[in-house]
């Protein structure tokens, strides 16, 4: 498989071309990483790759059952290569439902994952852990986009820090 | 296959490409390199990087200053590149100050005619002070590097920003000329041909009406000279800034072009070093231009390879390097418009243009363009090439940019036999 396959891999580009996740609730649109969110618990957050024009603004829903912060719901819109877009489609699927510690750990995983320079992650159960995120591996091999993959993952870490659920 | 797409047989492009030793090298999986991107950074033919490197085997040395021989060849070397470069683009060598890139030229002449604000130069630079009141006016179609420094001029001294608009086509709106350069127009910076679009502006008009109002023409040639026949006196404008790695010369290096007098009256940007005559505990009196506007160590090894970068186009004909890429640049627009679903950015004719062509393809973004263009050997720009206003002109985010660039013996094609 030519590099450039490894990349464009068909469950990367069946992200992009169906994102998962895509859509803000009317009113968070335009929102920027200021932006009031509607209610304790959601966070909003607008990120930029000032490179390449690549924008996402990401909401994300957390609740507190048995003091435990689960994430409930992202949502985001954004606009920028497939690469950027399928990201956050995979994000998306990936960590809602999870508490904060694993979505934290799927946060390490994949960045660690984007630092391979194409060689993945060995170590099976990590790779497990990711999902459909491993399809980025190829991705890793080109330092360009690097930063595409993860934008969206950007956005949800200020999101939830925007969100307060950190918070004790 | 004898006949490539611009016009050379196999064997003339083989010839052309030996004089740029990087061109010999090739991508992944063996693909030989289709270098288009000239308009962010050009390759260097071998003079040039033998300029360099001989610099500092045979005569590297600080210059302008120490008694001995080596000093004097750095210098006599320094100043003979300045000459060379100044001849190229039709001035003198004393209006002719080194500067990192047109980057720095640009910022250079924005913070002289702050400090000129802040009452720096005495009576003779009061013509640069700039207050409430007073307008600076750009254009749409700016890279940020004549942008961004006059946005900040006009925040520091009160002026007000305007700025001329694009065409459809990406062309400046003439029209738009007399109501937008009026008497209160103090400075007009606008660009010679756009990175982007690769539309070449008509100089003249721009300069009588900013000569009308009293207004000082700021020209950024960093896309024309490298281009175009550029004579930058019979241009009139009143300073010019480009950079030398776009010219085929090393990167950190390029020069500011302003007119004698003006230069004359400039108080200095950077000070320090190099550029003083009396220096007290208290104040200091500065040199003439052009040294006026060189603090510090200069990039003298990569100003004398620049002018053997000039010297290298001046043997070319800018005429007929003009006359090539205008051809390439028909050929580019045709394929451009061959492709269902690509979408050009700019001027549809190769007329007043450069081979410097913009495309957004239908639902696929810039970058994914470029990877796929990159895994066939074809090195393409993607983004907003350092100018997001014209990208949103366009209300878009990103385009791929083929900028092609003439090398050596191309003058002695013919072209093809095409239409």
């Amino acid at each position: 498989m030519s590099a450039l396959d490894q990349m464009y891999q068909q469950v990367i580009l069946d992200h992009a071309k169906f994102p998962h996740g895509r859509g803000l609730p009317e009113g968070d649109e335009g929102a920027t990483a200021v932006a009031v969110a509607p209610h304790p618990g959601c966070g909003i957050s607008h990120q930029v790759n000032p490179t390449c024009g690549d924008e996402i603004t990401l909401r994300v829903d957390v609740s507190r059952a048995g003091g435990v912060a689960v994430v409930d719901d992202v949502r985001w819109e954004g606009q920028g290569c497939s690469i950027s877009q399928a990201s956050a489609s995979v994000l998306h699927d990936l960590v809602i439902g999870q508490d904060l510690a694993t979505v934290d750990r799927l946060s390490a995983t994949f960045h660690e994952l984007m630092s391979s320079r194409g060689a993945g992650l060995d170590d099976e159960a990590a790779e497990d852990l990711l999902g459909d995120a491993v399809a980025f591996t190829g991705s890793s091999k080109f330092p360009a986009r690097i930063k595409c993959a993860l934008l969206g993952w950007a956005a949800l870490s200020d999101a939830l820090i925007l969100s307060g659920a950190r918070e004790e | 296959m004898s006949v490539t797409t611009d016009g050379l047989t196999s064997a003339e492009l083989a010839a052309v490409r030996a004089d740029f030793p990087l061109l010999a090298r090739t991508l992944r999986d063996g693909r030989p390199l289709v270098y288009l991107d000239s308009g962010a950074t050009a390759q260097k033919p071998e003079v040039v990087i033998d300029a360099e490197q001989d610099f500092y085997v045979q005569r590297n040395a600080a210059v302008h200053r120490g008694a001995h021989q080596l000093a004097e060849e750095a210098t006599e070397a320094f100043e003979d590149a300045r000459g060379k470069v100044a001849r190229f683009v039709g001035v003198d060598a004393d209006e002719l100050v080194w500067a990192k890139n047109a980057t720095e030229g640009i910022n250079l002449v924005a913070y002289a005619m702050g400090n000129a604000s802040a009452g720096r130069g005495g009576a003779a630079a009061r013509r640069f002070a700039l207050g409430p009141g007073d307008e600076i006016v750009v254009t749409e179609a700016e890279h940020h590097a004549n942008l961004v420094p006059w946005q900040e001029l006009a925040f520091r001294t009160g002026a007000t920003l305007r700025w001329l608009g694009l065409d459809d086509e990406g062309r400046i709106r003439l029209d738009e000329l007399d109501t937008v350069v009026t008497e209160r127009t103090r400075v007009l910076a606008f660009t010679h041909a756009s990175n982007v679009t690769g539309a070449v502006t008509p100089v003249e008009p721009l300069v009588a009406r900013a000569h009308e109002v009293g207004a000082l023409v700021v020209l950024d040639a960093c896309q024309s000279v490298p281009h175009l026949p550029v004579d930058l006196h019979a241009l009139g404008v009143d300073f010019a800034a480009f950079s030398g790695h776009k010219m085929y010369g090393p990167t950190g290096v390029g020069a500011l072009y302003g007119r004698r007098e003006l230069l004359e009256a400039l108080p200095p940007f950077l000070t320090g070093g190099s550029m003083v005559e009396i220096v007290t505990m208290t104040e200091t009196t500065f040199l003439p231009p052009p040294q006026r506007f060189e603090a510090g160590t200069q990039m003298v090894a990569q100003a004398v390879a620049l002018g053997v970068a000039a010297d290298y186009l001046a043997e070319l004909g800018m005429a007929n390097v003009a006359a090539h890429e205008h051809h390439v640049a028909g050929r580019l627009l045709e394929a451009v418009a061959s492709v269902p679903g690509v979408r050009l950015i700019g001027p549809h004719d190769a007329r007043d243009r450069l081979a410097t062509v913009s495309f957004v393809v239908d639902g696929v973004h810039a970058h994914d363009v470029g990877a796929v263009l990159d895994d066939k050997g074809v090195a393409v720009r993607v983004g907003h090439h350092c100018a997001q206003p014209v990208h949103r002109r366009f209300g878009i985010a990103a385009t791929s940019r083929a900028s092609a660039a003439s090398t050596r013996r191309t003058t002695r094609s013919r072209p093809s036999g095409k239409p």
